[in-house]
């Protein structure tokens, strides 16, 4: 037996029921399982299909998250050191610019390397405050409410740290995932029971508590005093001659090379993550065919409706897809297994509920020129009403298929 | 007498908070607790009508006839809103052109209704007029909680004083627009509902459904 299982039994009776440390159990059963397996196996023959637990699910989703995140980081400092060679800085201050210098990279925007390590500084401490004290709210759930703590806040915390711009306070960041972690899915009972996705309520908290830092021009590429405005802002003002006119390519938003949160803008990285999600099943992929079937109606009824005043209903669908944070949003967010819908022809209609509001409210609504956020927290409130109607149209079916009165 | 004259004043404050156990009279408590003076003077009208229609309607209570005591629980509500409106109007002005329509909606205030019918049908004058001013006030706790959190956070002032003095004019303090909209009363509403029943659990529902317990025993050491 290795020193580390000894270790774990030597602790053992003292996180037992009526142990001293009792209260500490939920934490000593998290690292006893990310070693070994969890005692309550199956010793006879059984039906297990499928290896896959919470655990696994959960890992994979923060595994397809790490091409968005290498990609967001080189993206941030690209975008921060190209702002700081036209404006003639050389030199990063502050803290991260010791960092930088500590690791002697440089500040040169045609250098891969110095381009990730700066955006890394910005991403990093985001993600270690949002994994902290996010991490800390678990722990303090699950040792309060006797649940066992859940991997689900390693995928909470990346995803938030890829859905905010890079210049985010580090306090509101961890304010933002409190909000998130603790009513978005702790008081209604932990990961499982949560009806909205507690990245996006935590995002959504810092974008309606903090909008100057959570949007508008000033926040997306991380140097002081330099604003530029997102693709999407530009489309809002002077739709698709706007965009083309200020030099936006659909090839740039593939790449990624564009102002915006950290993880959203390139649709390379996310296609990659989108891949190994649908590949491993772990993502529904009724979710996002309804997601872009939504998108793709209700933006061309917009065009073939068009508008005078309002230039967002030119965008045609190709471009929504291209701009803002629809891709990540569908990819990552929708797809969310809890709070989306369970069924599968539910899922279908959840997706295009999803797409709906998102052109909707980036079209129509004058205030949020970003929609996706609020559209999957809006469909995560009917996802069970969508099931429920579903259900009932299948009992129907088969009360019909044996003619029961 | 004494201690039920008590019970009828001090129980709806924790126990029996109108608000907080009963759910009732939350549109007023989203709508006007951006400000902490102006939800004092909101508490002030509401815990007014209350014990006052309270009163009355316990007078006149054996004179009532049932089919239509609605009506006349309406006309005396609705009399007393007048009175407490052009009261508001002549000696607070500038409050009461903030609070607008939210006095007038006093009648339709389900506390006042309720209480009107639940307690002053059925009980004497002055245990009424205790009940309507306590359950005023428990309405007024939870109103100046929510706008004590709200006013503090979202402008960082109280009563108008300068408390967390904001970014904007040379301080600290990053003001939380969130506190400035109606949903973050729900949330503080919600808030304060658990720190109450977690302090009487007695307050908490049944729950409708119950979810199966998953199949768990404890972890065991040596078995691996």
């Amino acid at each position: 037996m290795s020193l580390l299982r000894r270790t774990l039994d030597n602790i053992y009776p003292h996180v037992t029921e009526g142990g001293k440390y009792h209260k500490f159990y939920a934490l000593y059963e998290a690292v006893d399982t990310i070693f070994y397996s969890p005692a309550d196996v199956n010793h006879g023959r059984n039906h297990v299909r499928d290896g896959i637990d919470l655990k696994r699910v959960m890992i994979y989703v923060w595994l397809a998250a790490m091409p968005t995140m290498l990609m967001g980081c080189y993206n941030v400092g690209l975008q921060a050191n190209s702002v700081m060679q036209s404006m003639g800085i050389t030199e990063v201050v502050g803290w991260r610019g010791d960092m930088l210098t500590l690791f002697g990279v440089g500040v040169d925007p045609n250098s891969v390397w110095d381009n990730f390590w700066h955006g890394f500084w910005y991403w990093f401490p985001i993600y270690m405050t949002v994994f902290i004290v996010g991490g800390f709210w678990e722990v303090l759930f699950a040792s309060v409410r006797g649940h066992e703590i859940n991997e689900g806040f390693f995928v909470t915390s990346i995803l938030f740290s890829l859905i905010v711009p890079a210049s985010l306070p580090l306090w509101q960041a961890a304010l933002g995932i409190s909000f998130g972690i603790v009513i978005g899915k702790e008081v209604f009972g932990g990961t499982g029971k949560n009806f909205l996705n507690p990245a996006l309520t935590a995002r959504a908290f810092l974008y309606f508590a903090y909008p100057a830092q959570l949007s508008g021009d000033a926040v997306w590429v991380a140097v002081d005093g330099y604003s530029s405005p997102t693709a999407l802002s530009v489309a809002a003002s002077g739709g698709l001659e706007a965009l083309q006119n200020a030099g936006f390519t659909i090839q740039q938003s593939m790449t990624g090379y564009i102002a915006g949160s950290i993880g959203e803008t390139s649709l390379i990285a996310i296609g990659i993550g989108a891949l190994f999600l649908l590949y491993t099943k772990i993502a529904s992929w009724r979710i996002m065919f309804g997601v872009a079937v939504g998108v793709i109606l209700t933006s061309l009824m917009f065009n073939a409706i068009g508008s005078d005043t309002n230039p967002m209903f030119s965008v045609t669908p190709n471009w929504h897809f291209a701009i803002g944070g629809l891709a990540f949003g569908m990819v990552y967010m929708a797809t969310d297994p809890v709070s989306a819908s369970m069924t599968d022809w539910g899922r279908f209609w959840f997706g295009a509920l999803v797409g709906l509001m998102t052109v909707l409210i980036r079209v129509v609504n004058p205030a949020f020129p970003e929609g996706i956020m609020l559209a999957i927290l809006f469909a995560n409130l009917f996802a069970p009403l969508i099931d429920w109607f579903v259900m009932q149209a299948n009992i129907r079916r088969r009360e019909k298929r044996y003619a029961k009165t | 007498m004494a201690s039920e004259a008590k019970k009828a004043l001090l129980e709806p404050l924790f126990v029996n908070n109108p608000i907080a156990l009963q759910i009732l009279g939350i549109c007023s408590a989203l709508a006007v607790t951006t400000q902490l003076s102006v939800a004092l003077i909101m508490c002030l009208a509401l815990t007014a009508v209350t014990a006052f229609s309270n009163l009355s309607i316990s007078l006149i209570r054996n004179h009532i006839p049932s089919s239509i005591r609605i009506i006349v629980q309406m006309t005396i509500i609705a009399s007393l809103v007048i009175v407490v409106d052009q009261v508001l109007k002549a000696y607070a002005y500038q409050t009461s052109k903030v609070l607008a329509v939210f006095v007038g909606l006093i009648i339709t205030n389900c506390i006042v209704m309720g209480r009107a019918e639940a307690y002053a049908m059925k009980n004497p004058p002055w245990p009424s007029f205790l009940d309507g001013i306590g359950n005023g006030l428990g309405y007024s706790l939870i109103l100046i909680i929510v706008a004590t959190i709200r006013e503090l956070f979202g402008s960082g002032t109280l009563l108008g004083y300068t408390i967390l003095a904001p970014v904007s004019q040379g301080g600290w303090y990053q003001p939380n627009g969130l506190m400035l909209l109606a949903p973050s009363a729900f949330i503080i509403i919600g808030l304060t509902i658990w720190a109450i029943r977690a302090y009487y659990p007695e307050q908490v529902e049944e729950p409708d459904f119950e979810l199966q317990d998953a199949h768990q025993t404890p972890v065991q050491g040596g078995v691996h």
